[in-house]
C-alpha cells in the first residue's frame, strides 16, 4: 500500500516536473490582453457569436476579426470591458432582443383544423402547415422555448413571451421558429409589428382578429417615414422614436408596445418619450424641440 | 529475418485487421469528432501517433521495470492515464510552439486525446497480451497508423457527404455514423487475412 502511495507520488512528481521545464522552454509569448479578453467573455461557450467557444472569440477579437461586441451574451457590459482592455472606445454596442412578430393567440387567430400530432411547432410546420387558419401564424407549441439556452421564452396563452430580463439575445429562438416570426431588434425598441402576414388583406381579416391587413394607415400617420407597408407593416427601427403615433391608429391593433421593462418601471406613454419632433407633443408648451 | 517478419505481421494486424476504431471500437469521440476537415484529421492522426507509440511505450517500460518488481501490477490503469496526460500535456506545448495552426484547428479535442481510450486501450492491451518491448512498439504504431488511416478516408468521405444531396434527417452526424457502420463492416471483412 505505502509503495503504491510513493510509486503513484513519484510518477506523478517526475512528470510534473518535466511537464514545467518543458513549458518554461516552449513557453509562447501570448498578449496578457488576450487572456483578459478571454476572461472577460461570459464563458457560456454557447457559439451564438459563430465561433467555436469564447476562447476562439476572445482571440478573433484581439486579432480585429471580430468586433469588440461580437459577443452578443455579453451584451453592452462585456463589450465595454473589452474595449477598456484594448484601449479603445466601446462602439454603441445596441443591446437587442428577441420579439415575436405574431399576436395570434387561440383568442385572435382561427384555427384550420384540429391538430392532434406532436406538440412540437416544427412538426406541425410538416401538417399542411400547421393547424391556424394565417400561413403565417404563431403555432403555439412553444419549439422555441424549448430550445431557448437561457429559458428566457415562456408560453402565455399559446403565444411565447420573452422574458427581457433573461434574455441575451443569441437568436437560437430566431433560427429555430419554422416560422421565422422571432425577430431580434433592438432592446430600446419599444413599437413593434406583431404581424408577419404576407397575405391580402381580405384574408387577414377572415383568419385573424390582429393581423396586419396593409392598410398603410400608420405610414401615413409617421412622420419620421419610420413604417413602410411593403408585404407588411414593417418598422426602420433607425428611424422609429418610439412616439406610438402609429400604434394609436392601427384598426386592427397588430401594431403593439412593449410592456415589458428592465430599464424603466414601465412602458414610456407618447407624452413621456423624447420631444424629438414627434407630432404628440409639438402641440405642447413642453416640447423643447418646437420652434 | 523471421522476428522481423512476425513484427511486420504484427504492424499490419494492429493497422488493418485489427483496427482500433472500426474493429475494436476505441476512440470514437476524435473519430467523429475531428473528420470533418482532411487537413485536421490528418494533424489530429499525427498528434494521436506520436502521443500513443510514445505513451505505450512508456507504459511497458512502467509496468516491466517498475510495477512488476514492485508487485504493484493492479496499479497499471492509473499509472498509464498519468503517464498518457503527461504526454498529452507535452504534445500540446510542442504544438502551440512549433504549430499554431494546428494547434488551433484541434482546439478542445487535442486535451481530449487524454481521454481518448484507444491510447490507453492499446497501452493495456500490450500488457494484456504479454509483448515485448519491439513487439508492443510495433503494435502502437500499427494501431496509431490505422487510427490515422480510418480518420483521414472517413473525413475524405464526409468532404464529400457536404456536398452531396443527403435527405435533410441525415444530414449531419447522422449520415456520418452511418458511413461509419459501413467502413466497420468493410474493415471487418479483413478479419482472417492475416
Amino acid at each position: 500500500m505505502i509503495y503504491a502511495i510513493i510509486l503513484l507520488g513519484a510518477i506523478g512528481i517526475i512528470f510534473g516536473i518535466i511537464l514545467g521545464v518543458v513549458n518554461k522552454k516552449l513557453s509562447v509569448k501570448t498578449d496578457p490582453r488576450e487572456e483578459a479578453i478571454i476572461d472577460a467573455l461570459p464563458g457560456a461557450n454557447c457559439g451564438a457569436c459563430g465561433f467555436a467557444g469564447c476562447a476562439a472569440c476572445g482571440a478573433a477579437i484581439f486579432n480585429g476579426e471580430a468586433p469588440i461586441d461580437a459577443c452578443p451574451v455579453g451584451g453592452p457590459a462585456c463589450a465595454e470591458a473589452i474595449a477598456a482592455i484594448l484601449g479603445v472606445e466601446a462602439s454603441s454596442a445596441e443591446p437587442s432582443i428577441a420579439r415575436v412578430a405574431c399576436n395570434g393567440s387561440p383568442d385572435n387567430a382561427k384555427t384550420l383544423y384540429d391538430y392532434t400530432g406532436a406538440k412540437s411547432c416544427i412538426v406541425a410546420k410538416t401538417s399542411f402547415n400547421g393547424q391556424k387558419m394565417c400561413d403565417f401564424s404563431c403555432f403555439g407549441f412553444g419549439s422555441c422555448a424549448a430550445a431557448c439556452p437561457f429559458e428566457a421564452i415562456d408560453m402565455v396563452n399559446g403565444l411565447p413571451v420573452v422574458n427581457r430580463k433573461k434574455c441575451t439575445s443569441c437568436g437560437i429562438c430566431v433560427s429555430t421558429c419554422p416560422q421565422t416570426l422571432m425577430h431580434l431588434v433592438p432592446r430600446k425598441q419599444h413599437v413593434f409589428v406583431n404581424c408577419s402576414n404576407l397575405i391580402k388583406g381580405k384574408a387577414v381579416m377572415a383568419a385573424c382578429k390582429v393581423g396586419c391587413i396593409k392598410c398603410k394607415k400608420c405610414e401615413k400617420t409617421c412622420e419620421f417615414d419610420a413604417i413602410h407597408v411593403t408585404d407588411v407593416a414593417r418598422i426602420d427601427y433607425d428611424k422609429c422614436t418610439n412616439c406610438q403615433a402609429c400604434v394609436a391608429v392601427c384598426p386592427t391593433k397588430c401594431i403593439t408596445v412593449d410592456t415589458f421593462t428592465d430599464d424603466f418601471s414601465k412602458a414610456p406613454k407618447a407624452e413621456d418619450t423624447e420631444p424629438a419632433g414627434c407630432s404628440s407633443c409639438a402641440s405642447r408648451d413642453t416640447c423643447q424641440s418646437k420652434e | 529475418m523471421e522476428v522481423f517478419g512476425g513484427l511486420l505481421t504484427l504492424l499490419l494486424t494492429s493497422m488493418i485487421v485489427k483496427n482500433v476504431v472500426l474493429s475494436q471500437f476505441l476512440g470514437m469521440c476524435p473519430f467523429l469528432g475531428v473528420s470533418k476537415k482532411t487537413e485536421n484529421a490528418i494533424g489530429m492522426g499525427m498528434a494521436v501517433l506520436v502521443v500513443l507509440t510514445i505513451s505505450a511505450a512508456l507504459a511497458w517500460i512502467l509496468y516491466t521495470f517498475v510495477l512488476v518488481p514492485l508487485e504493484l501490477t493492479f496499479l497499471k490503469t492509473i499509472a498509464f492515464i498519468i503517464v498518457i496526460a503527461s504526454l498529452v500535456q507535452l504534445v500540446e506545448m510542442v504544438l502551440k510552439k512549433f504549430s499554431p495552426g494546428l494547434y488551433k484547428s484541434l482546439g478542445i479535442f487535442l486535451p481530449l486525446i487524454t481521454t481518448n481510450c484507444a491510447v490507453l486501450g492499446v497501452a493495456l492491451l500490450n500488457i494484456q497480451n504479454g509483448y515485448n518491448f519491439l513487439e508492443t512498439l510495433f503494435y502502437s504504431i500499427g494501431a496509431a497508423l490505422g487510427f490515422l488511416i480510418v480518420l483521414v478516408i472517413f473525413s475524405s468521405i464526409r468532404e464529400k457527404l457536404e456536398l452531396t444531396n443527403v435527405p435533410k434527417a441525415f444530414k449531419g452526424l447522422p449520415i456520418a455514423l452511418i458511413t461509419a457502420s459501413v467502413m466497420s463492416v468493410a474493415f471487418m471483412g479483413f478479419i482472417g487475412v492475416l
